[in-house]
């Protein structure tokens, strides 16, 4: 077993590891903080798959943005933790189980019955940001405007929806 | 190198953690991590493709979904405090404003 495949299975192993955590935790802050190390680990994935860039992106919009975010949120709505244990939806989380057990058996069917590609280790160039860029911002500036409109009206709508409500009155 | 069906694999692995999360939980924050996990492990399969196939397109994609998972979980969020100044609550099941 090579160096990589050891690598790439403790790597894979903490990224599960964490994402079960993220689902367990009774804490919303507890899964806010295994989302943060899922997110690093998902970062050390890409940059084995060459894709640095996005590595060093998904650190800061993931790491940086996200998880803060959501942490900014759970201190203002609180976290406690939820204590309903509604019966009638109890056979909801193995109804989840079930369908997901469904699910990877067959994505595990179809990607083992994959045939075999020999892989170019210098696939992409290494996706490092000269490279990534003359791509994005050549062959896909329309890709690009759009995202930059989805962010306004995003932004737009955050804004409008979290406002306080009667704020006129007040 | 590793193959890309490992990486697809553990793409799976924790796309069905994340579907498990989204039906089992019923706090909404919770369910809107468990939505971001989920869009993470699609760019994973996304940039495994990328590397198999030498092409740059997977990558681009990538950033597309980032934008996207971005204004998601602002809305998202946005949307979950505007439930609570009404309802007080993060239980997804009180979210029922607009069922008939």
């Amino acid at each position: 077993m090579s160096f990589e495949m050891i690598f790439f299975i403790l790597v894979g192993a903490l990224s599960v590891g964490s994402a079960v955590g993220v689902v367990s935790s009774k804490v919303a802050v507890h899964s806010a903080l295994f989302l943060l190390v899922h997110f690093a680990t998902l970062a050390i994935l890409y940059v084995t798959l060459n894709a640095q860039f996005l590595a060093a992106v998904q650190v800061i919009v993931y790491a940086g943005g996200i998880v803060i975010l959501i942490l900014f949120v759970i201190m203002l709505i609180g976290s406690a933790p939820l204590d309903t244990r509604a019966g009638y939806r109890s056979w909801v989380p193995y109804a989840g189980l079930g369908l997901g057990g469904a699910l990877l058996a067959g994505i595990g069917w179809n990607v083992l019955r994959m045939p075999a590609v020999t892989l170019n280790p210098d696939a992409n160039q290494g996706g490092v940001p000269v490279v990534l860029g003359l791509h994005l911002y050549s062959q896909n500036i329309l890709l690009v405007e759009l995202a930059a409109v989805l962010l306004l009206v995003a932004l737009l709508g955050a804004l409008l929806l979290a406002r306080r409500p009667k704020a006129e009155e007040a | 190198m590793v193959p890309t069906s490992y990486y697809l694999i553990l793409s799976a692995i924790i796309f069905v953690v994340g579907a498990v999360g989204v039906l089992g939980r019923r706090n909404a924050l919770i369910i809107v991590m468990c939505v971001e996990m989920m869009l993470n492990s699609v760019n994973l399969t996304l940039i495994a493709f990328a590397r198999q196939w030498d092409n740059l397109n997977g990558q681009v994609f990538v950033f597309l979904v980032m934008a996207v998972a971005a204004a998601e979980v602002a809305v998202g969020l946005a949307i979950l405090i505007a439930h609570y100044h009404q309802s007080k609550s993060t239980n997804i099941d009180d979210v029922n404003v607009m069922k008939w």
